[in-house]
């Protein structure tokens, strides 16, 4: 509750602030920069909901391989541009969207594009671990099932798999027929990132992955991000500023529907372009 | 005092009271029906009233009350009301005797109680059993373990009776009925077959030749089933021959010890769930109103689970929530507020009148005049209560699927999945144990209806089960019994009311017991779900 209040309040004053002296700023969008190998490319996305616009002109590219965080205070809408790219906002009937946003070159947002086709390529983890009521052996395999794998002996070698990748195998092998309820919350979300590593996505987006753990389960969740890295374009969005300097390599911080600065993770917590952003990075307010 | 009032206790009380208040109804109707229905198998001893008018009656001793109407200025008085059974002798089964006019009450510990397929029981001694006209035994005593030798040999005639006229002279009737049908079906069609119809006519000839040797048979069991006699003298005197074969069972309750009544009650309380009724349903057993009552909430599961899911799913998950959608979802709730009779009267109308018609005129023409589908039977009563108890399950379901969480069905959609894969594999399994918690309540309210019941198939004496052993086996078209009209009946519409009382609560007791049981399969495949798709809040 407390929070909330907090940032009810900052959200308030920042919206006072941004009435007045930080217009100037604002028109003029930060330059586009440049990143090695871009997988996702976001040109010019404005995003509505209904009347009210979310994101205002974004545009960025995602380096392949690479881990990206989005950060900013509440409601700046870094959860409603992960969101863009698996077009998880669909599910909302008063979303438009503008501009385009190119995966491997390819528009996401053409008519021709195959949403379920689209969500295999680009995985998500969400905020809440949220495994199905199913077994743990089931979550896992719930992606491959779904797009028509049904060779036990090929489900077993993708879940076996996928529980090694999420550092899960050694705690749950022995146990994945039992229900994946009634896994500890750090075990949860590793599932849930096992079983989007499982329909071996291009990209892995991260809703605040970490934001109901505890600092143990985090630095779990965290190694596990350095090392899937390797594999996989990771995007996560995190409250956590030491969370997005331990695991990114790129750091967005964005305010109020823009991207106020976009640089290396080094550039951006130690020598930040920004007044805005170094406020931020340097807890003076959010 | 303020402060007592503020920091709620009494409210606390006022909950508990009403808590209690509940509690205590039900437990109380429990005991009644408890009470009333479980002493109906008891044999009870018999007594012998001596009167101080010299007459002499016997019977089971039922209750005793105050006499009324008497006026205050008289000391109360009391009497006794006796089951002095004998109808055929006395006409009625019960009698009142004030107490007044009582001299003494004993217990004769070889008073014989006979239980007849017909007349009701008889209370008495046995004077002789005679073999065609050649008498046996004679004397109470040295008869009775001829008797009770005798009564399992007969039972078992009974049994070869029952089992040539239902079995096989059941078989050619329908064997005859089904070329009766083919051969009018060959004449509505016209043309030429002739040769067809002569062949159908030839089979009938020929099961009617068979009928003639089961016939036959039959005779000779009559008559053996009428071979032994039997010769019983009441306690005033009066003597009453009959055949061996009207004896269901014969005890003696004031010589058995408590083991025996206790083998004795089991005997009869099985016989109750497990025979046919006799006697105008004031005797025998109810089997045939289990059977329907069970077989017609096992097709309105059927019907109303497959249709309230759907419902729901297509009101929670598809359709665009909005006004018209909430227009909808107070109707389906009021619907469920209708009397039961209302949609009774509807299922007259459309199922019967409209669907049962329609079928008739397209497939069983042949059949008609008489009805086939075209008047109540167990499907349309079970369509009817389907209509019915729709709205539990919708709102049931509806519920359980709004307390889906959506983070679910987003893991779903981003892993790939279509709207309808997480719709099937996802969230209907989540929200099962709500859907059949529905079921659950659809089922408790189905199994007690019936009102609609009675004007949508349900008949007070169904000559067959709506399942046997004829194709197609099920047969859907038939009137059938069932416990809830069978209480009524019983009860309120027979000509023997007294008899017919204690038969009523067990009845009633046997409702509940079935209720109970339906329920109870349902909650347990609800747990297991449950178990399998536990919600920890880990």
């Amino acid at each position: 509750m407390v929070t909330e209040n907090v940032e009810q309040m900052t959200r308030k004053e920042t919206q006072d602030n941004r009435d007045t002296n930080m217009m100037d700023e604002l028109n003029t969008p930060a330059q586009r920069f440049k990143v090695p190998d871009p997988i996702v490319k976001v040109n010019n996305v404005n995003l509505f909901y209904g009347t009210k616009q979310a994101l205002n002109n974004i545009s960025l590219d995602i380096p392949k391989n690479k881990t990206t965080a989005f950060i900013g205070p509440s409601g700046c809408g870094k959860s409603t541009l992960l969101r863009c790219f698996n077009r998880l906002n669909d599910l909302i009937d008063s979303v438009r969207v503008e501009g385009e946003i190119l995966i491997d070159d390819d528009d996401i947002y053409d008519a021709s594009v195959d949403i379920t086709e689209l969500r295999r390529r680009v995985g998500m983890v969400f905020q809440k671990s949220n495994p199905f009521p199913k077994s743990i052996y089931e979550n896992v395999a719930y992606g491959a099932k779904i797009s028509g794998e049904n060779r036990k002996s090929v489900l077993d070698e993708i879940v076996e798999k996928s529980l090694k990748g999420a550092a899960l195998w050694d705690e749950v092998h022995d146990r994945l027929n039992e229900s994946a309820l009634g896994m500890s919350g750090g075990q949860m979300q590793r599932l849930c990132i096992a079983r989007a590593i499982a329909v071996e996505p291009e990209v892995l987006l991260m809703d605040e992955p970490c934001s109901a753990l505890d600092p143990i389960a985090t630095g779990k969740i965290e190694d596990l991000i350095t090392e899937l890295k390797e594999d996989y374009t990771i995007v996560i969005v995190t409250h956590n500023m030491q969370q997005a300097s331990r695991v990114s390599d790129y750091t967005a911080f964005m305010y109020l529907g823009d991207i106020i600065e976009y640089d290396t993770t080094e550039t951006i917590f130690l020598n930040p372009k920004n007044k805005q952003t170094e406020d931020y990075v340097s807890g003076k307010f959010g | 005092m303020n402060k007592f009032w503020k920091n709620g206790d009494p409210f606390i009380w006022l909950t508990g009271v009403a808590l209690m208040f509940s509690l205590l109804m039900i437990a109380g109707l429990m005991y009644l029906i408890l009470a009333k229905g479980l002493i109906f198998f008891w044999p009870n001893d018999v007594a012998e009233l001596d009167l101080k008018n010299g007459g002499k009656v016997m019977g089971e001793i039922i209750t005793r009350e105050k006499v009324p109407s008497k006026g205050d200025a008289v000391p109360d008085e009391y009497r006794t009301q006796l089951k002095i059974g004998n109808r055929d002798l006395y006409g009625l089964d019960f009698k009142w005797i004030d107490d007044d006019k009582i001299e003494s009450i004993s217990y004769p510990k070889y008073a014989v109680v006979l239980e007849r397929r017909e007349w009701g029981n008889m209370y008495g001694f046995i004077k002789k059993i005679t073999e065609d006209g050649q008498v046996i035994s004679e004397g109470n005593q040295e008869s009775w373990p001829v008797l009770e030798s005798l009564i399992p040999v007969y039972a078992k005639i009974a049994g070869d009776i029952k089992s040539i006229e239902k079995g096989n002279i059941g078989e050619i009737n329908h064997q005859i009925e089904n070329y009766r049908l083919k051969i009018r079906g060959l004449e509505l069609e016209g043309g030429d077959n002739k040769a067809q119809i002569e062949e159908y006519e030839s089979k009938v000839k020929e099961e009617e030749e068979e009928y003639k040797v089961e016939e036959e048979k039959l005779s000779v069991l009559y008559k053996e089933f009428t071979k032994d006699k039997i010769t019983m003298v009441s306690v005033d005197g009066r003597e009453k021959e009959m055949p061996l074969g009207n004896i269901v069972r014969a005890f003696r309750p004031n010589s058995m010890n408590w083991f025996q009544k206790a083998s004795l009650y089991t005997s009869r309380a099985w016989g109750f769930v497990s025979e046919y009724p006799r006697e105008a349903n004031t005797e025998g057993g109810v089997f045939p109103a289990i059977f329907g009552t069970v077989l017609m909430v096992i097709l309105m599961s059927i019907v109303v689970l497959p249709f309230g899911v759907l419902s729901a799913l297509y009101l929670r998950e598809y359709a665009k929530q909005g006004t018209l959608v909430r227009i909808v979802r107070i109707c389906v709730n009021n619907l469920a507020g209708v009397p039961s009779i209302v949609f009774g009267v509807f299922a007259v109308g459309f199922f019967i009148y409209g669907i049962g018609h329609s079928i008739d005129s397209f497939f069983f023409s042949e059949a008609l005049p008489n009805p086939t589908f075209g008047t109540g039977g167990i499907l349309w009563a079970a369509l009817t209560l389907a209509l019915l108890t729709v709205p539990v399950v919708i709102v049931a379901t509806e519920e359980g699927l709004a307390a889906v969480p959506n983070e679910i069905r987003h893991g779903s959609l981003a892993l790939g999945a279509t709207k309808f894969e997480t719709t099937w594999k996802i969230v209907i399994p989540s929200a099962m144990p709500a859907i059949l918690t529905g079921l659950i309540l659809a089922i408790a309210r189905a199994t007690g209806e019936v009102a609609p019941l009675m004007i949508t198939g349900v008949v007070k004496l169904a000559p067959q089960l709506p399942v046997d052993s004829y194709f197609p086996y099920v047969h859907l078209e038939r009137k059938f019994m069932h416990l809830g009209f069978h209480i009524y009946d019983v009860g309120f519409q027979s000509p023997n009311v007294e008899a017919a009382k204690p038969m009523v609560f067990t009845t009633a007791l046997l409702l509940i017991l079935i209720v109970i049981a339906l329920n109870l399969t349902a909650i347990v495949i609800r747990n297991r779900l449950k178990k399998k798709y536990t919600t920890s809040a880990v």
